[in-house]
């Protein structure tokens, strides 16, 4: 199955958020990733939904959010079509200190991520890009020991000249 | 001029605006702001006993006037009790709104006396809620709830208010527009859809017409027979439907589901097009999904998008009004007529064959106890069709929709989408205040009557004088019935020993009502010729009917329409008609 990505424009009010949880658990819809923000219309926030649904399902969880009073409108973002970004810190281990330190900041170069904190025994990197870049970044690192990772929800906007 | 007053005067005020004439309520420490202004008010407020009774009457009068019901109740007990009638209500596209009071917006949060979160309790339950705590949001929720449960598809809307809200000071001011940029109108049909749609039809020689529930909610009665006419096809009505086309036209072959018609359920599954207006797939009509209705394209007309494709795919989706889809079919399908129109005569000869040979019935019982479905079925000869019949969730549910003709709409109040026991009693009050002078039968259980029959205390003291017929067979009827057929008759708890205790009749007499009782056939008729004869008190008539009477035909949970029984162990016997 594919990942859809739904941008979800709703009121800026309390409760909207628990809205839109409660109904894809109550429907069975399973979120991979979520993020709520601020738009340039501070009446106006916008949740980004990464679902694992096709087809006909996906067009239940369109038609269902869009029951949803508070929400404004639901556009689907294509990867093809859109820009979709992700934030990721990651903290790995040195076990080989310097040597170590090197090969990662190879790999860092290569992904263009950069050290937000370095101690001796571990480095701590930032990477802002697409998940399949992120993911790309992870598995490279992975080799190295990941001890903590942190990852935000993907945040996407329709590209302003359309392939 | 703008006037300073409370809260809860902006709330009374409101509600006025909103047109609301009556409610159902309890008072209680958090909402006792809002009481004193009602004090005033030519709002009717009716005192029920509990609050499940309130929502229940709430949905009541909403569905035997088409208006918004309205509940209040307090903060905490008082809202939770209100959240199996919100969800009932929801469940079957009920126009109602429940206003609770809240906890001080200050105490919200700190699990103060008296607080629960019902705005978070009713999301998965209601339409839409709100929970307000300024008086200045108080005229524009109650403005947009009101809006939001009567427009589009119906549904239910809470308005949780705190108690500071309801006591500040403020100057009122309704609203001029409802500012809702999330809510779309659905109402009007695309003419490309109707086209479609008649195309469709034109070419259709198995047709039948899927009639659910939105029907009535859309009023759409004379348009509904307009097309059937037109289109000459068998017509259907569900359980939300029943009353929405005549029983007694010849084009109406009955329930369609678990309990419908041999006809009905056969004919949507042989049927090579299914005109769905206001139906939603609902499993109890479907069976088993995928073996509904396998050779049949599908026209799904009906205001909410979400429901096209949810369960079942749609050739033709129709989003729209289904009042404004009936009529804009009918000139687009004379027109389709006129180039052709199908010959549906072997169609006919078919659903006539299943008709006649197997009509709705039932067998008296052998030791010459009280048929129920006897009982019900003389109740509906001897009231005339004006009646409003209501129903607890059950064989008596079944039975009552089975056995009396509806002819008109808004005759047939149930729960139908939750299954609420203990709907019939309250649910009638609300009918009753609604249509004061309509004849209100309840056709109850003795198990549904026994979760909520303390609102007849409400009726006997309000002068709300329905009447109940209590298909009394001593136990929890169809869950016994599911025993016998499929548990080898080990009755686990479903004995309730009603006819010994209590002693019904009394209980009615206790709680300001005519009790009657019944046990013998020859008496039936007799018995609710009585109780018709009282209307200036509620009437409660104890049948005493033979409890292993079971509801057939029946398609068991989760198997084929295909596998319908017309009795224990006996299958329509197809191989003697032409299939």
């Amino acid at each position: 199955m594919q990942t859809h990505i739904l941008s979800v424009l709703v009121e800026n009010q309390s409760g909207v958020l628990a809205r839109v949880s409660s109904l894809f658990s109550r429907r069975g819809y399973n979120i991979e990733a979520l993020s709520v923000g601020p738009t340039e219309n501070p009446e106006i926030s916008r949740i980004t939904i990464a679902v694992n649904v096709e087809g006909h399902a996906l067009d239940q969880v369109i038609q269902q959010l869009d029951k949803l009073i508070n929400v404004i409108d639901i556009i689907e973002l294509p990867e093809r079509t859109s820009h979709q970004v992700e934030l990721i810190l990651v903290r790995i281990g040195l076990k080989n200190g310097e040597s170590d330190r090197k090969s990662v900041d190879a790999v860092l170069e290569k992904f263009g991520a950069h050290v937000v904190e370095a101690t001796n025994s571990s480095v701590t990197i930032q990477q802002t890009a697409s998940p399949a870049q992120t993911q790309m970044l992870l598995n490279e690192l992975a080799q190295f020991g990941i001890m903590e990772l942190t990852q935000s929800g993907v945040v996407a906007m329709g590209r302003s000249i359309q392939p | 001029m703008a006037e300073e007053m409370t809260g809860a005067q902006s709330l009374i005020h409101s509600l006025e605006r909103a047109g609301v004439d009556v409610m159902f309520g309890i008072p209680g420490g958090a909402i006792l702001p809002a009481y004193d202004p009602i004090y005033d008010s030519k709002i009717r407020h009716i005192l029920v006993r509990h609050e499940q009774g309130a929502g229940h009457a709430a949905t009541g009068y909403a569905q035997a006037t088409g208006r918004v019901g309205t509940c209040i109740a307090t903060s905490g007990p008082g809202a939770t009790n209100l959240v199996t009638p919100i969800a009932d209500a929801q469940m079957d596209s009920v126009p109602m709104v429940a206003i609770t009071g809240q906890v001080p917006s200050s105490a919200i949060g700190t699990d103060a006396f008296q607080e629960a979160d019902i705005r978070g309790i009713t999301m998965p339950i209601t339409k839409h809620n709100f929970l307000v705590t300024r008086a200045i949001d108080i005229p524009r929720a109650i403005a947009q709830a009101y809006h939001i449960a009567a427009s589009g598809r119906p549904g239910t809307v809470l308005v949780d208010i705190a108690k500071d809200a309801l006591q500040e000071k403020v100057t009122f001011d309704w609203p001029k527009n409802s500012d809702l940029p999330g809510y779309r109108d659905h109402s009007q049909p695309v003419p490309e859809a109707i086209k479609d749609a008649a195309a469709l039809i034109a070419q259709s020689v198995r047709p039948v017409l899927y009639v659910g529930g939105g029907v009535i909610k859309a009023n759409g009665y004379k348009e509904l027979r307009a097309l059937a006419e037109l289109v000459g096809a068998p017509v259907v009505t569900t359980l939300m439907a029943r009353g929405a086309f005549p029983d007694s036209h010849k084009l109406h072959v009955g329930m369609p589901g678990m309990h419908g018609s041999v006809a009905a359920v056969t004919s949507l599954q042989k049927a090579d097009l299914l005109i769905t207006l206001g139906a939603r797939f609902d499993d109890r009509v479907t069976g088993k999904l995928s073996t509904f209705a396998p050779n049949a394209k599908v026209i799904h007309a009906d205001i909410d998008p979400a429901e096209i494709g949810k369960n079942r795919h749609a050739d033709v989706p129709v989003i729209g009004d289904v009042r404004l889809t009936m009529a804009q079919l009918v000139p687009a399908l004379k027109s389709e007529f006129a180039k052709h129109q199908p010959d549906l005569t072997a169609w006919w000869k078919q659903v006539d064959g299943w008709r006649t040979t197997y009509p709705v019935g039932y067998d008296m019982p052998s030791d010459g106890s009280l048929s129920p479905q006897y009982v019900i079925e003389r109740l509906g000869k001897i009231s005339d069709p004006e009646t409003i019949y209501t129903a607890g969730v059950g064989q008596h549910q079944m039975w009552a929709s089975q056995f009396i003709s509806y002819e008109k709409p808004r005759t047939w109040l149930n729960s139908g989408g939750l299954g609420t026991m203990g709907y019939a009693v309250p649910a009638a009050m609300g009918a009753k205040v609604g249509a004061p002078d309509t004849t209100v039968w309840a056709i109850d259980g003795d198990g549904c009557f026994q979760m909520t029959n303390q609102e007849l205390v409400t009726c006997a003291i309000n002068n709300i004088p329905i009447k109940v017929a209590l298909i009394n067979n001593d136990s929890l009827g169809m869950v016994r019935q599911w025993q016998t057929l499929f548990y080898n008759q080990r009755y686990s708890n479903t004995d309730l020993h009603s006819k010994r205790v209590p002693d019904f009749a009394k209980l009615a007499d206790a709680m300001g009502c005519v009790g009657l009782r019944c046990e013998r056939p020859e008496d039936v008729d007799k018995t609710i010729e009585a109780a018709m004869a009282i209307n200036d008190q509620p009437v409660v008539v104890d049948f005493n009917v033979f409890r292993d009477a079971m509801v057939w035909p029946m398609v068991a949970a989760g198997t084929s329409n295909d596998d319908i029984m017309i009795a224990r162990e006996l299958a329509p016997d197809w191989d003697s008609q032409e299939l």
